[in-house]
């Protein structure tokens, strides 16, 4: 029972951060139908700015945790909502009206950039980083060999992951941006014809789908201590995966698929094998495509106008 | 208000209008008719930008408007319930009619609001209702009610009698007149439903594959043997005119 709910912690941890960062591949699909395959090292960027935001932190000897912390969020996803509005920029918009493979040609080659990019400036060796948020709960049952734990920087994830998502989903649903997104989303022309600034409107999808991956950036830094240049590949296929599970263009979807991704892979992990992990999370994929080709959340194909 | 030049647009190779001169003063209605694929629709589209015009001008309210983007030429006033209605299917009634305010100042929302809803009851009712469940004829009032709503200068509707009963048909010429009169909007009304369009129009004009092959005002091209014979005799039978002319 014990080891049960330790999976389910570290699944719901690692979730969290799948679901991050698979908003991001939903929202740009729901509103120019194209998978940015970019993304993924967006997330990835994100965790490098994290990095070299804790060792600036330590330059300007800002020791208070929670302020450096708030700090370094802030730098993340300032810095990389900025290389998401230019990768926007750069790499699609110049495509948009063209055939639909050529964004998509486009986002697999930025990906290939951004990893190179990151590599050549920041090298291909692993980096570390000192663990920054430490302890956490011991709680122990019945069996006393084996105690549950429950690490502040789960806990941090998960209410962070919580908050962000909450407002995210109000701003998506409730204000004017939102609903210019989505009416974006169903009918890009009608947008325009009403006054929207369609170019700006997706520019602003790519920025907040930034802004979150690079939350999950630095809780990845954070939980695991370490990251490279490659990271951002199998953490963005994930996130996709998560994506597509829960049911693409939908954003409780997106959320949904992250969890259960991220639980799958605990529980996998924890139960069988650890080498199969990501074998387990794939083959769920399948099936669940097999008998809801629409992911979990999902709605039916849309009539495109 | 609105001068159109010598315009000329299509998509990709297609031509589909050959120089279109057009003019709209203030407080009018306008009325086009033409065949399928005449390129009414086409020419509504190209006064947004969308597709842009190969050649011409198009001059609105003194200032060229001919390559703006589509939301700024929206946003200067001109209004468009485009062919299709075009709806947001997964957004509320309300939602949609916030969507036509999107560039409004917010302090007009409330009033315009209840406009609107006075103008199409049936609209009140549904407001929580998503648009792609509306029947065609709500939808049609929505897409009126929406563009309503961006406080135009001008209004251009497209076929907004498509598909719809004909009391309804009614009841949306009549409110388009109303529009018109009591806000002082200006109409630019594109029509298959030439009787009742041609009867609305202080002018008209006729469209033949992409040229302006006709124009005067509404009276004279009802009179006209020939708009009569291509638009009017076969789907409106003359019972229907004696019984709107009472
Ligand atoms: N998206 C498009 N791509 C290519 N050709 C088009 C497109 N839209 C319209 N056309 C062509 O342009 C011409 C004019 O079409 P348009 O839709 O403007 O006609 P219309 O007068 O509005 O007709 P209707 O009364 O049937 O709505 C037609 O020959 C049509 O086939
Ligand atoms: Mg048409």
């Amino acid at each position: 029972m014990e080891y049960f709910i330790q999976q389910l912690i570290n699944g719901i941890s690692l979730g969290a951060i799948y679901g991050l960062i698979a908003i991001g591949y939903t929202m740009v699909y729901g509103i120019i139908g194209m998978i940015n395959f970019a993304h993924g090292e967006i997330y990835m960027i994100g965790a490098f700015v994290s990095l070299i935001g804790f060792l600036f932190m330590g330059v300007l000897g800002i020791s208070y945790i929670p302020l450096a912390l708030f700090l370094v969020l802030l730098m993340a996803m300032l810095f990389t909502a900025i290389y998401g509005w230019a990768i926007e920029r750069i790499a699609y918009r110049p495509l948009r009206g063209s055939v639909k493979l050529a964004p998509l040609i486009s986002a697999i080659g930025m990906s290939i950039v951004l990893q190179n990019y990151v590599q050549l400036t920041q090298g291909a060796r692993v980096k570390p980083l000192q663990p920054i948020i430490q302890g956490g709960f011991e709680l122990s049952g019945a069996n006393a060999d084996f105690h549950v734990r429950l690490s502040y920087l789960q806990i941090v994830i998960v209410l962070l992951t919580i908050a962000l998502m909450s407002i995210f989903t109000y701003v998506i649903t409730r204000t004017p941006l939102g609903r210019a997104q989505r009416a974006t989303e169903q009918d890009m022309t009608m947008a325009s014809l009403l006054g929207i600034n369609v170019d700006r409107i997706i520019s602003t999808t790519f920025v907040m789908g930034a802004a979150l991956a690079a939350v999950a950036g630095l809780m990845v830094t954070l939980y695991y201590g370490v990251i490279d240049f490659y990271i951002g590949f199998i953490a963005g296929m994930k996130a996709f995966t998560a994506a597509v599970l829960g049911g693409i263009g939908s954003l409780p979807g997106a959320m949904l698929g992250g969890l259960l991704i991220g639980l799958i892979e605990a529980f996998w992990s924890g139960y069988f094998s650890i080498g199969y992990k990501d074998v387990a999370a794939f083959s769920i994929l399948v099936l669940v495509l097999i008998f809801r080709p629409t992911g979990l959340l999902g709605k039916p194909e849309v009539e495109k106008v | 208000m609105l001068s159109i030049r010598n315009l000329q647009s299509g998509y990709g190779r297609i031509q589909a209008l050959h120089g279109i001169d057009v003019d709209v003063a203030e407080g009018e209605i306008i009325t086009l008719i033409g065949a399928n694929g005449a390129g009414k629709t086409t020419l509504l589209m190209t006064i947004c930008g969308k597709p842009r015009a190969s050649q011409g001008e198009i001059v609105f309210e003194g200032e060229e408007i001919t390559r703006l983007p589509t939301f700024q030429i929206a946003r200067r006033g001109i209004a468009h319930a485009p062919e299709g209605r075009r709806i947001f299917p997964r957004m509320t009634v309300r939602e949609n009619l916030q969507m036509g305010a999107a560039v409004t100042p917010p302090q007009y929302f409330t009033d315009d609001l209840d406009r609107v809803l006075t103008l199409f009851p049936r609209l009140r009712e549904r407001l929580d209702q998503r648009g792609g469940t509306l029947s065609g004829g709500e939808q049609q009032m929505l897409a009126i009610g929406r563009a309503l709503m961006g406080r135009p200068r001008l209004l251009m509707l497209d076929e907004p009698s498509l598909g719809l009963a004909p009391l309804v048909v009614r009841q949306i010429f009549q409110i388009i007149r109303e529009i018109n009169r009591e806000q002082k909007v200006t109409v630019f009304l594109v029509e298959q439903n030439a009787f009742h369009a041609l009867k609305l129009a202080h002018r008209a004009y006729v469209m033949v594959n992409g040229r302006i092959a006709m124009s005067g005002t509404g009276e004279q091209l009802l009179a006209d043997p020939a708009v009569r014979a291509a638009y009017l005799e076969g789907g409106h039978p003359a019972a229907e005119e004696t019984e709107e002319a009472r």
